[in-house]
């Protein structure tokens, strides 16, 4: 039980040519609030998916919670698991994405009840109730009968936080969760993910919001071009970095 | 600068008189002039046939709805509906085939669409009609030794309905398959992505999550294909499986009322099409959940000039 949540250690990771993952080692412990943070194309949502296995790996080694996501270890060779056997481990994994990718043709609360009805087998009834509660705390208990299309970003993003706790995850992954949101919006997702960090989730955020980071990071991750540059305490990291690349990063964002 | 307030002095109008201002929408002469030209020309046809001896439409009254024509009804709607069931089943599954990682499944799936859509329907009918020619005994077993599970004539097996089953099925599944395909592809990735990321295994993501959103673009050409099932069904007069044109060849090969007994035909076919319409337009209605809909746009309102936006489902109709 000791384990960290997540241990990245060595991950490499390329589309053809391209390096996108040059050997990522990165720990994120239980409760805690990790923070990716870089310009596009430095490999920090490549790794985010790397992590519930959306993306292979192609060198070293990614645990959750102890466990490997997507492979199977024999000696030193890492097989790679069936779709079926890597479904059953990412239940533990929720994720919420930068498009929201809201299942259109259910309405929120069928949304947010899927999962925990098709693959926990949780009793309908239960899970209804359940998932009222979640559209409640996301602020939405009133938008339960409502499709995606009728919401909007910020809601939409919100009820996507509410299906991925529907499985009561042990880790959350956020993919830049409030980049495809109008400004005025992004404060309410950001609330409920602030609440969700007090409450002790663990989670992994690629995000753009320095403040966000700042404030609810437990540690901030600073990539780029494929490597992890600097991480540490935020206040540390993006108030007054060691490296020049950081330095100039921040320059620009802030 | 100044040419603006010159147009503006000129323009401007008493503020009372403003409100006073009609708008008159465009005037269509010229669509009245069409319309009643068109109507006039109808009426002239409609009367002509009306009025043709050669057409004897006392013929086609009895025939109309006589039993022999019922029991092809009969046959013809059974038959559109099982074609089409068994070209959906297995056109759904060679699409998932077609979309396999699986090099054999991907092959075997491009040489079943390959064989069935480039062969001629006839051909394939009739071959189906005349497979006991090729083969006298269906027998299931493990090849190359006498263990036989199953042994049967092929005659009995195949009668004309099945054979006309099969070849219709087997020839909507290639076209079918193509369909469900596109309906998958134009569903975004992101949301496998999503299911998957929510323990959702992939059959179980197919199922709940990609097909329902693909049978939006999947329906309205679906629509066309059982249409123009309902009317090939004719074609499997051929090996007479006593579907509605077999019956109608066998009144006319013996009373020579060719053209009566073929407006006969047409009449149920054309009725049987229209009412297709009414289960696809509620398919349509139910699939579309959740997408933001142009507003619904009745045929009268069509007519009268309402329409926008609906042309482009025209374009659907498949080439054959």
């Amino acid at each position: 039980m000791n384990a960290p949540m997540v241990r990245a250690e060595g991950v490499r990771k390329h589309f053809g040519k391209l390096e996108v993952l040059q050997g990522i080692d990165l720990t994120v412990e239980r409760g805690q609030v990790c923070c990716l943070l870089g310009p596009s194309g430095s490999g920090k949502s490549t790794f985010l998916r790397c992590i519930n296995h959306l993306e292979t790996v192609d060198g070293g080694r990614l645990t959750v919670d102890g466990e490997l996501v997507g492979y199977r270890q024999h000696g030193n060779k890492l097989h790679e698991l069936r779709e079926r056997e890597v479904a059953e481990r990412r239940r533990d994994i929720g994720m919420v994405f930068q498009r929201f990718n809201l299942f259109p043709h259910m309405t929120a609360l069928d949304n947010v009840i899927e999962a925990p009805v098709k693959v926990g087998g949780v009793p309908r009834a239960a899970a209804r109730e359940q998932a009222r509660q979640l559209l409640e705390q996301v602020g939405l208990g009133d938008r339960a009968g409502y499709y995606p299309a009728q919401l909007s970003g910020g809601q939409q993003q919100r009820v996507a936080i509410a299906r991925a706790l529907a499985m009561k995850p042990k880790l959350m992954l956020f993919d830049e969760p409030t980049s495809a949101l109008d400004p005025e919006l992004v404060g309410d997702v950001l609330d409920v993910m602030r609440r969700l960090a007090a409450d002790g989730m663990t989670m992994v955020v690629v995000t753009h919001e320095i403040g966000f980071a700042r404030e609810v990071g437990d540690t901030a991750v600073f990539m780029d071009q494929g490597v992890v540059v600097e991480a540490g305490d935020p206040r540390q990291v993006l108030v007054d970095p060691e490296q020049e690349r950081t330095r100039a990063f921040l320059s620009k964002v802030l | 600068m100044t040419d603006t307030t010159a147009s503006f002095t000129t323009t401007s109008t008493p503020e009372a008189a403003v409100q006073d201002l009609e708008v008159v929408p465009v005037r269509n002469y010229g669509r009245w002039i069409a319309a009643t030209a068109s109507i006039m020309a109808l009426v002239g046809l409609i009367g002509s046939l009306a009025k043709n001896d050669n057409l004897h439409w006392d013929v086609v009254a009895t025939y109309l709805f006589a039993d022999l024509i019922f029991d092809g009804l009969a046959t013809t709607l059974w038959l559109t509906a099982a074609a089409m069931a068994l070209g959906l089943g297995l056109g759904t599954l060679i699409a998932v085939m077609r979309l396999s990682t699986s090099p054999v499944l991907y092959g075997l799936a491009n040489a079943f669409v390959w064989l069935f859509r480039g062969t001629p329907l006839l051909v394939q009918i009739i071959f189906w009609g005349y497979a006991a020619a090729l083969y006298k005994y269906v027998k299931i077993g493990v090849p190359f030794t006498d263990i036989t599970f199953l042994q049967a004539e092929t005659n009995s097996l195949l009668t004309p309905a099945v054979a006309a089953l099969l070849a219709l099925g087997l020839n909507e599944a290639a076209y079918a398959s193509e369909i469900v395909r596109a309906g998958i592809q134009s569903v975004d990735h992101g949301q496998a992505e999503a299911a998957h990321s929510l323990g959702m295994r992939p059959a179980l993501t197919m199922r709940r999550i990609v097909l329902p959103q693909a049978m939006r673009v999947i329906i309205p050409p679906m629509g066309n294909e059982t249409i123009n099932m309902l009317k090939m069904t004719a074609l499997v007069s051929v090996i007479s499986a006593h579907d509605l044109m077999s019956n109608i060849q066998d009144v006319y090969a013996q009373n020579y009322q060719v053209i009566p007994m073929l407006v006969v035909a047409s009449l149920w076919y054309l009725a049987l099409v229209t009412l297709l319409g009414i289960p696809q337009a509620w398919l349509e209605r139910r699939y579309g959940r959740g997408t933001a809909q142009a507003g619904h746009v009745s045929p009268l309102q069509r007519m009268l000039g309402g329409a926008t936006g609906l042309t482009g489902r025209k374009n659907k109709e498949t080439g054959r």
